[in-house]
């Protein structure tokens, strides 16, 4: 079926005032041998057999609420999202918008983007945030093109640990391969047990950027204060990948001096939906704001004395600026920015604060009673949040195979990305995970330190 | 609504999250732990105050639900924004999209385990194929402009890969986007811009000059921002190619082409699709877009990794295995994961399926005739400065002689009518410009009133210019100081005082 409200009287009218006879005949200027392809594709269905199609679809896979336990986390994390926050992103006002052009008739979405703003510019501890980008891994690549603007192209380095997220890197790679740029620190052979201060050695005259991230990718808890104060002696510029979780218990990034902040809000509202679409947070210090990337909503006055928002410094955007642009982002994620702006306000300081406590507490259960088992153990000693490294007695992949035949995701498996680390599981623990899961993980990894 | 007067005299409509708080207020509460406590880390690792509102559930709903009624949308209304598209969102497709065995996997599970969500990909990469004419999809990009970025970086791989460096120019008509030229830019390439002939085609002589040995390619809108499906198209494609480029399709206006054309057939080497325009994503307030992206057979194997495939091949008894690969010569990832799976892929599928070939065409052609109707009725009014058949839109000049009235003052007085103005101000080569897109979801009736209205205005802008350069006047808000906006940047909420004292 389609949604042409049209009937044939009526095309036949409008055709008629066209002054063609066809609706073939508006297409004259296609190239007649190409005109009007056959497709091959299935037969349309009515609402009701494609809701049944979806659902056989749907049918094909295993979930992470109804049928199986699960402890991966790795940058996307099962997190609980009250039901005030679909109701909210269901009603059509915002969702049926468009980006907020006309600001006389768009201020739900340019106060609830502003109040976004507030809140992940609170949150990090940082200034100013902008409306969003595409995922945590796309802001950290805008990260670096802020600070190769910031110093014109002329600092010619980043500096990036290798327990930043192997997929965040990777999107940094791709983005920056037209910069010219020299990498330095991203090896994932080096030692993973020094602390962030070993990269002071790459950070130099030339280095614009150094990304570390926050917990890292191993859950790491480090204070990159020091690091920070080292960077920013050579004039570099610090940018923390940050977990949104995370911060509502930990120091800040600002705290620490971090001059941009970034990281995936997906954890604040957004379902897993296998991985997208989610919501990449991006919070600076006011003075690199015109070097920012993405849309702004600032406050003003209307005509008649009202306080309202608009989309501001638009003159750094795209349809100005053209290719001298610092990004050609346009569309982002402003219906997630509303997600997480929801899911912020109504667990509220207190409902955040329960959440974070309970991803700690559940995490260090787990850890605790994992590390007792023979043959298993934790991998690092330093602090952490909600993840943890698992060292296991044999290869991660045959440890997570036993676990799925026993209905659990284990964790992620850190020898795909880190060669020394093939017996190491990343494991993730949230406020979704019960004692009662918790211990059949333990009771299955038991049997596999058996066998 | 409540109206707060503060100090300078600016009335508060709707009070921010932070403006409604009350210390000590609490909203959704999480369960008790089931564990055995653990002490929290050092207190020097810990922040110091969490400056979060305080809230009821009950005071979020109505904050919300008040916002809400100051946006306008296409659920609400006429919604005729040039060149993007703002067709009607089926419903049934946010139902699809949330199924719990959707919206509950984890993008890194096993792929035995989400043999479904891999199948939805793998299909929607045939079908976006079949309806293009290309050899390979990627379903990775987050949006226009990034698939735009994803075309541009394989384009420079593809000439690098030939050893070809010095092709850094790229050809870019002086009507398209400004997201082409941007992300050019982001890869460090020239651009040299193109002009538009009197019939608002590609002007050949121009783009026969500017083809050289350093051209990477050309980036086409087709049909281009006035609307014009390009009368040479073939012409066009030939003489950059023969030059040794590439084409780029800007697919912002594919919904013009549905089973009327494959920009494949034509020649183009790549294009990316927006879902959030042609395939009935809902724009949400500024995205979450969707941009997959197609190539042709030259360009398959610099794809971004990973795309979706059948990993052992089916039979009667067994469905086949889908997973993943990456291909050889990848310009890499594009983002974290596999792109806008939930909200992008899932709605898309659901449009596409219940549309078929057939249904398709129909999108299409409605939407050039709706387009087509609105520019007949509007002809005798407004200027057309390209003045032909238009495809799934057309520009019109907000302007009129002996009057001071601009192109933005007819976009503000629309919403006194109750419709959402159209683009105005692009594209840049037409002066004042109103960029119109009806869509095909419209009815004669809602054509009619909007034509209607634009008569009108056309009418009061010589007899009551005032009323258009103060209009808005019943929208719940006027016209906007934005120069207020961008001098004094408050760009976040004022905390309450005190509040990041308190733990």
């Amino acid at each position: 079926m389609t949604y042409i409200p049209i009937s044939p009287k009526e095309r036949d009218e409008m055709l008629k005032i066209i002054g063609v006879g066809t609706l073939d005949e508006l297409f004259d200027a296609v190239p007649k041998k190409h005109r009007f392809p056959k497709l091959n594709l299935p037969q349309a269905l009515s609402e009701m057999e494609a809701l049944a199609l979806l659902g056989e679809l749907a049918a094909g896979n295993e979930n992470v609420r109804e049928h199986m336990i699960s402890f991966l986390g790795a940058g996307a994390y099962n997190h609980y999202i009250p039901a005030v926050v679909d109701h909210i992103l269901r009603r059509g006002e915002f969702y049926t918008a468009y980006t907020p052009y006309q600001p006389e008739i768009s201020q739900g979405t340019l106060q609830s983007i502003f109040e976004y703003q507030s809140l992940m510019a609170n949150l990090t501890g940082m200034e100013v945030s902008n409306a969003s980008h595409y995922d945590g891994a796309t802001a950290a690549a805008e990260a670096v093109s802020l600070a190769h603007a910031q110093f014109r192209g002329k600092r010619k380095k980043i500096v990036m640990s290798p327990t930043v997220n192997p997929q965040y890197r990777a999107v940094i790679r791709t983005y920056t391969q037209g910069m010219g740029l020299e990498e330095a620190g991203d090896d994932p052979t080096a030692d993973l047990e020094a602390g962030p201060e070993f990269l002071t050695q790459f950070i130099d005259d030339n280095t614009s950027l150094v990304i570390v991230q926050y917990p890292d990718f191993f859950g790491r808890i480090y204070d990159y204060a020091k690091l920070i104060d080292a960077a920013h002696a050579k004039g570099a510029l610090v940018c923390v990948v940050a977990n949104p979780t995370a911060l509502i218990m930990l120091k800040t990034p600002g705290e620490m001096g971090a001059d941009i902040v970034v990281g995936d809000a997906q954890p604040f509202g957004i379902p897993l939906w296998y991985g997208g679409p989610y919501l990449g947070f991006f919070t600076t210090k006011k003075s690199f704001v015109h070097k920012m990337a993405g849309r702004l909503v600032g406050e003003t006055v209307d005509a008649r004395g009202q306080r309202a928002y608009v989309l501001t410094l638009t003159a750094r955007e795209q349809h100005i600026k053209r290719e001298r642009a610092t990004s050609n982002i346009c569309t982002n994620q402003g219906l997630l920015a509303l997600a997480s702006a929801v899911y912020m306000s109504v667990l509220g300081k207190s409902g955040l604060q329960e959440v974070a406590e309970l991803c700690y507490q559940k995490a260090h259960y787990a850890a605790a009673e994992l590390s007792k088992i023979d043959g298993f153990g934790l991998c690092f000693s330093e602090p952490f949040f909600h993840e943890f490294v698992l060292c296991c007695p044999k290869p991660a992949g045959e440890v997570n195979q036993h676990l799925l035949e026993n209905g659990i995701i284990g964790g992620y498996d850190l020898g795909e990305d880190y060669p020394a680390l093939k017996d190491h599981l990343l494991i993730a623990v949230t406020e979704m995970n019960s004692r009662e899961e918790i211990d059949t993980l333990l009771e299955a990894l038991k049997e596999v330190s058996h066998d | 609504m409540t109206d707060i007067s503060v100090s300078q005299n600016v009335k508060i409509v709707e009070p921010t999250v932070y403006e409604l708080s009350s210390v000590g207020r609490r909203g959704v509460a999480m369960p008790a732990s089931d564990v055995p406590e653990t002490a929290l880390p050092e207190k020097t690792l810990l922040r110091t105050s969490l400056p979060m509102p305080e809230l009821a559930e009950v005071d979020v709903i109505r904050h919300y639900m008040h916002l809400s009624r100051f946006n306008y949308s296409v659920d609400g209304g006429f919604y005729p924004l040039g060149s993007c598209t703002m067709k009607y969102n089926p419903k049934i497709n946010e139902d699809t999209c949330r199924l719990p065995r959707f919206i509950y996997t984890h993008p890194l599970q096993p792929i035995e385990t989400v043999q479904g969500n891999l199948a939805l990909m793998y299909e929607m990469q045939e079908w976006l194929k079949e309806i293009s004419g290309f050899a390979g999809v990627t379903l990775q990009p987050a949006a226009g402009a990034h698939g735009e970025f994803t075309g541009v970086l394989m384009m420079a791989a593809y000439h690098k890969s030939r050893g070809d460096a010095r092709r850094t120019k790229m050809l870019i008509p002086d009507a398209a986007h400004g997201t082409n030229p941007a992300s050019v830019g982001m890869l460090g390439m020239s651009v040299a811009t193109i002009p538009s002939d009197a019939r608002g085609n590609v002007d050949l002589e121009a783009l026969e000059t500017a083809c050289d040995d350093t051209v990477a390619g050309m980036m086409l809108t087709n049909p281009n921002t006035l609307g014009m499906f390009d009368e040479n198209i073939e012409k066009v494609i030939k003489l950059v190619k023969d030059c040794g480029g590439l084409m780029y399709g800007d697919g912002a206006n594919l919904n013009a082409l549905l089973g009327i054309v494959r920009p494949g057939d034509l020649g183009f080497d790549v294009m990316h699709f927006n879902l959030h325009k042609t395939f009935s994503v809902p724009h949400g307030g500024g995205g979450p877009g969707s941009g997959p992206v197609g190539v042709s057979q030259r360009l398959v194997d610099f794809l971004p990794s990973p795309l979706v495939t059948i990993v052992e091949e089916g039979d009667d008894e067994a469905a086949p295995l889908y997973g993943f690969f990456t291909p050889k010569q990848t310009i890499g990832r594009m983002k974290a994961f596999h792109g806008h799976f939930g909200g992008g892929l899932v709605r898309s599928y659901t449009y596409i399926a219940m549309h078929g070939a057939e249904g398709l065409k129909d999108v299409s052609q409605y939407a050039v005739l709706n387009a087509n109707y609105l520019q007949a009725r509007l002809r005798k009014t407004y200027k057309i400065p390209y003045d032909r058949i238009c495809m799934h839109e057309f520009v019109a000049e907000g302007q009129f002689e002996g009057s001071d009235v601009r192109a933005l003052d007819i976009a503000k007085r629309l919403m006194d009518y109750d419709f959402h103005p159209p683009t105005n101000y692009f594209p840049l080569i037409v002066h004042e410009a109103l960029m119109i897109e009806p869509t095909e979801t419209e009815n004669k009736d809602t054509l009619d009133a909007f034509a209607d209205a634009l008569i009108k205005i056309a009418e009061e802008s010589l007899l009551q210019p005032e009323l258009l350069h103060s209009a808005p006047h019943i929208t719940p808000f006027g016209r906007m100081d934005e120069v207020k906006a961008a001098r004094e940047l408050v760009l976040c909420c004022w905390l309450p005082e005190g509040y990041d004292l308190e733990k």
